[in-house]
């Protein structure tokens, strides 16, 4: 008998707590309405009364670990406006972890542990590809140190996406313009990379994981430049949450990602689009 | 003006002075990037497929296409020539864009025209059309047999194929559809 996705669902949610218990993380709670969204520059926040609801739980748990907590972990509701599609809804279950002491290196070895359990994706049938590398086997440029929005995030969706899907299994993507940080730290001995990655499972993004940038002022200028573009946009332009920014100053070295929760039930189904895992949509 | 979180499968819009149509859409939003509208679209004229991006900030132009009724009046050299049913005014069709079609204009038909801005773009003609049968070979009496089909000229020289027992003068009924015998209407 074909197992529902409901079904599904529970038993990949019963793992993954599994996994995470297991490693000695603590399962958090934070909230889900708040004053102010994080800003980023093509995320919308959908506004819920006076409050928004959250586009990511990652200003709190930034916050917890600048408080002293080492290893969290949540799943939850996020909210993004607009995004609809056959993998896009606007409302979506995120798995997120932080460790402390960690970089994106380590969150990635977490990651293959984590679908090795979870999904019985073997850690040799992983690829790997720096975005130099993706963009100039699969674009013909190279967008570090020259980076262009419009052409990175076109030839992105046309050529490199469509290569990984070719290429088949995990592929991460690694080592992104600086532009293209978001709130991932620079490289280290190349400020012209930041330290993120994105895990593509058959050419379908999967999860965004950053070493996390713990500098409060070029969080603060990040977010200013982030608040000039949206507001030339014709965006939403949200405050800048000074709790959030404050934290920074003791937060630990750490790294986090950003896992979509529908999107790896879709892979495990074998389906082409969310439809399959959401009976409600 | 569409913007680009308009656009849809199925809907016209017009590039480059033509009419189009999107015949696949996807929503696309790569990790912490812009939104982006996939497109696999279909020139109206050409009938070339394409595929085009569309960012959330881009406009696209709406297509105007209407369909206007009219009624075939005479041949022009190679054209066709059809007047409107309201104002009379003439419009031009020619060979290429009539092809097999203009086998089974009649006098006097009834057609709808599909126009982008002054262009015409495509003809309906009625699903069915009766003509009269020219020239044939004679049938062997008896022969009702449908499967069996020769050639037949159509009143207005051209050609088409008809079962056996069908003969010269007989009326018989088209599909325009398809442009095949449908069925006979009277005898000659």
């Amino acid at each position: 008998m074909p197992i529902d996705s409901i079904t599904l669902r529970n038993a990949v949610m019963r793992n993954i707590r599994a996994f995470f218990y297991d490693r000695a993380f603590l399962e958090v709670e934070t909230p889900i309405r708040l004053v102010t969204p994080c800003m980023e520059l093509h995320i919308d926040a959908e506004p819920c009364g006076d409050h928004f609801l959250r586009t990511s739980p990652e200003i709190f748990h930034k916050q917890l670990l600048a408080t002293g907590y080492e290893k969290i972990f949540e799943i939850g509701k996020c909210f993004r406006r607009g995004e609809m599609g056959p993998l896009h809804h606007p409302e979506y279950t995120m798995l997120e972890w932080y460790r402390t002491q960690a970089d994106y290196m380590d969150i990635l070895a977490d990651t293959k542990a984590l679908l090795q359990a979870v999904a019985g994706i073997a850690d040799s049938v992983w690829h790997q590809r720096t975005v130099s590398e993706a963009f100039l086997e699969f674009a013909g440029w190279d967008p570090v140190g020259n980076y262009d929005e419009d052409r990175f995030d076109i030839d992105l969706v046309e050529k490199v996406e469509p290569a990984f899907r070719e290429i088949g299994g995990p592929v991460v993507l690694i080592d992104y313009p600086v532009e293209a940080a978001a709130l991932s730290r620079r490289k280290s001995g190349n400020p012209l990379m930041a330290e993120r990655w994105e895990l593509y499972i058959n050419g379908i993004e999967i999860a965004n994981a950053y070493s996390e940038l713990t500098d409060p002022t070029e969080q603060r200028r990040r977010f200013e430049a982030c608040a000039e573009q949206r507001k030339a946009m014709g965006k939403e332009v949200y405050s800048i949450d000074e709790s959030f920014i404050e934290s920074l100053e003791k937060m630990p070295p750490a790294g986090g990602v950003a896992l979509g929760i529908d999107r790896l039930l879709m892979l495990i189904a074998d389906a082409d689009s969310l439809d399959a895992v959401l009976p409600f949509r | 003006m569409y913007s680009a979180s308009d656009l849809k499968k199925g809907l016209k819009i017009e590039i480059d002075g033509d009419p189009c149509m999107i015949t696949n859409f996807e929503f696309s939003k790569p990790g912490k990037g812009q939104a982006l509208y996939r497109c696999k679209i279909k020139n109206l004229i050409s009938g070339n497929q394409f595929d085009k991006t569309y960012r959330s900030v881009e406009k696209v132009k709406r297509c105007s296409l209407m369909s206007r009724d009219y009624t075939f009046s005479y041949i022009d050299g190679d054209d066709y020539v059809f007047s409107d049913n309201t104002t009379y005014e003439e419009v031009h069709l020619n060979d290429e864009l009539l092809g097999d079609l203009k086998k089974f204009i009649v006098d006097d038909m009834k057609v709808e025209i599909l126009f982008h801005d002054d262009r015409a773009l495509d003809i309906t003609l009625p699903n069915f059309v009766e003509m009269n049968i020219a020239e044939t070979e004679p049938g062997a009496r008896g022969d009702t047999a449908t499967n069996v089909m020769k050639p037949a000229k159509l009143e207005n020289g051209f050609e088409i194929n008809v079962p056996i027992f069908i003969n010269e003068a007989d009326t018989i009924r088209i599909d325009t559809r398809t442009g095949t015998y449908a069925d006979r209407v009277s005898k000659g």
